[in-house]
């Protein structure tokens, strides 16, 4: 039962009610117009203390599609955050407001902290660097509706490895399912952290390779998600100058992938995926952030336990 | 060897690493007690070479899982009448709260008025503690 429940990291979900979670969004992509009422009544707070465009538009467009309200702010100058309110304290105040809170914070674990405090469900939209579970929750609708499974396949991650949460997510998901093999790809001194290493992939037997170019791999993948490599992430100018190709897809690239390979990006992309791909069907980004909208519909219905 | 008077009723806390008795003696709240305390540094040990001791009297009333989340191979005797009636071996607690703060200054918990400061045992084999809040580990060295 998620009735009532919050989500503050993507492993607060059983693997049966992701799965529920995740049958519900095919549904409601199948028939959207058989869902437009369904949270009629009912209220969304976007509690976001620092600027998003897609994640909070998301959350926005996916109650309004389900008949609901929206209300609530898009920066910390906005709210009383601002005047030294604690999260505790807002989220009491919110929650006498609406039925379900959306919530990103700068500071990583405000969304926990809210969630011990509000008597509504709070859904984490992104704490820091730390987790941001509807991405992931995005991530497994999208290869699931593209590949038509969440097991059995190579996925390769690239890019930052380091400080990308959505990465560390993503990771963390899909070593629950079976028989997933990882070729983690990036400079060095970007590559994942011990903890996922170590506490994830190893501690499971999960395989995984690290390499460090894009275009010696791109051949073997099922799933290639992109992420960004900011020059100033790297340790020296030599290093960026030596890699910062190999970590752009281009047409060329993508003429050694699967041809039912499918390119992932959680956006916004600056240059790390050639406009020159948008083109190519196995670009899979804004089918992706379509299915962020509708996994967000089926999470807020499972949340508010709309039936 | 120094002489310290034995304890007739209250504990002893052996086998504190060499150098720890101070941390552990505040960890405790000792400063705050008015019982007798008396800290040894350095004394001789077979299995360490050199370990501190702390002997508290007339005193039961602590929080002896605080001492496994420091130092799971502490050894906790409590005396009466100048007796060990009981030993307590440690081990590292599933949780702590308000022992240590969370060292990420990106956490909820550096700015957030009169919150629990949490962390949860992570790994039991490289001793491993997470803030609650945002997965930091806590390095206890």
């Amino acid at each position: 039962m998620l009735k009532g429940k919050s989500l503050i990291e993507p492993m607060d979900l059983t693997l049966a009610e992701l799965d529920e979670i995740l049958k519900l969004a095919d549904e409601i992509i199948q028939d959207p117009a058989a869902y437009a009422d369904r949270c009629k009544g009912k209220v969304l707070a976007t509690l976001f203390y620092e600027p998003s465009t897609r994640t909070r538009l998301s959350f926005e467009s996916a109650m309004l599609r389900l008949g609901g309200s929206v209300m609530g702010f898009s920066s910390a100058e906005s709210s009383s955050a601002a005047k030294g309110e604690s999260v505790a304290d807002t989220i009491r105040t919110v929650a006498c407001y609406a039925d379900i809170a959306a919530m990103r914070h700068p500071k990583e674990g405000a969304p926990m902290v809210a969630a011990m405090y509000a008597n509504i469900p709070v859904i984490n939209a992104g704490d820091g660097g730390h987790q941001h579970p509807t991405q992931t929750l995005t991530d497994l609708l999208t290869i699931k509706t593209l590949k038509g499974k969440l097991n059995n396949f190579t996925i390769g991650l690239c890019g930052d490895l380091k400080f990308g949460r959505t990465v560390h997510s993503l990771i963390k998901a899909l070593s629950r399912y079976e028989n997933i093999k990882f070729v983690l790809i990036s400079p060095d001194e970007l590559r994942v952290p011990d903890y996922i290493r170590e506490e994830i992939l190893m501690k499971n037997g999960i395989e995984f390779m690290e390499v460090e170019r894009l275009e010696n791999v791109i051949g073997q993948l099922d799933v290639l998600y992109m992420t960004r490599v900011q020059k100033e992430r790297f340790f020296n100018e030599a290093d960026y100058v030596r890699l910062k190709d190999s970590y752009i897809v281009d047409n060329k690239k993508m003429s050694n992938a699967k041809n039912d390979m499918i390119l992932m990006h959680p956006l916004p992309r600056v240059n790390e995926i050639s406009v020159e791909v948008d083109s190519d069907p196995r670009a899979a980004y804004f089918t992706q952030a379509k299915c962020g909208m509708f996994v967000r519909m089926a999470l807020i219905m499972k949340l508010l336990g709309v039936e | 060897m120094l002489n310290i008077d034995s304890v007739e009723k209250g504990l002893v806390i052996d086998h504190i690493k060499a150098g720890k008795a101070m941390e552990i003696y505040h960890y405790l709240n000792l400063d705050k007690m008015d019982c007798s305390v008396a800290i040894i540094k350095n004394a001789k040990s077979k299995k360490y070479g050199k370990k501190d001791i702390i002997k508290v009297e007339n005193n039961l009333d602590m929080d002896f899982k605080v001492l496994g989340f420091i130092d799971p191979n502490i050894t906790i005797n409590i005396i009466d009448n100048s007796v060990i009636i009981d030993k307590i071996n440690l081990e590292l607690p599933h949780e702590v709260e308000n022992v240590v703060k969370c060292k990420n200054p990106r956490c909820i918990s550096s700015i957030e008025q009169e919150i629990v400061h949490k962390f949860r045992l992570a790994d039991k084999e490289k001793e491993i503690y997470r803030c609650v809040y945002c997965d930091t580990a806590y390095d206890k060295k």
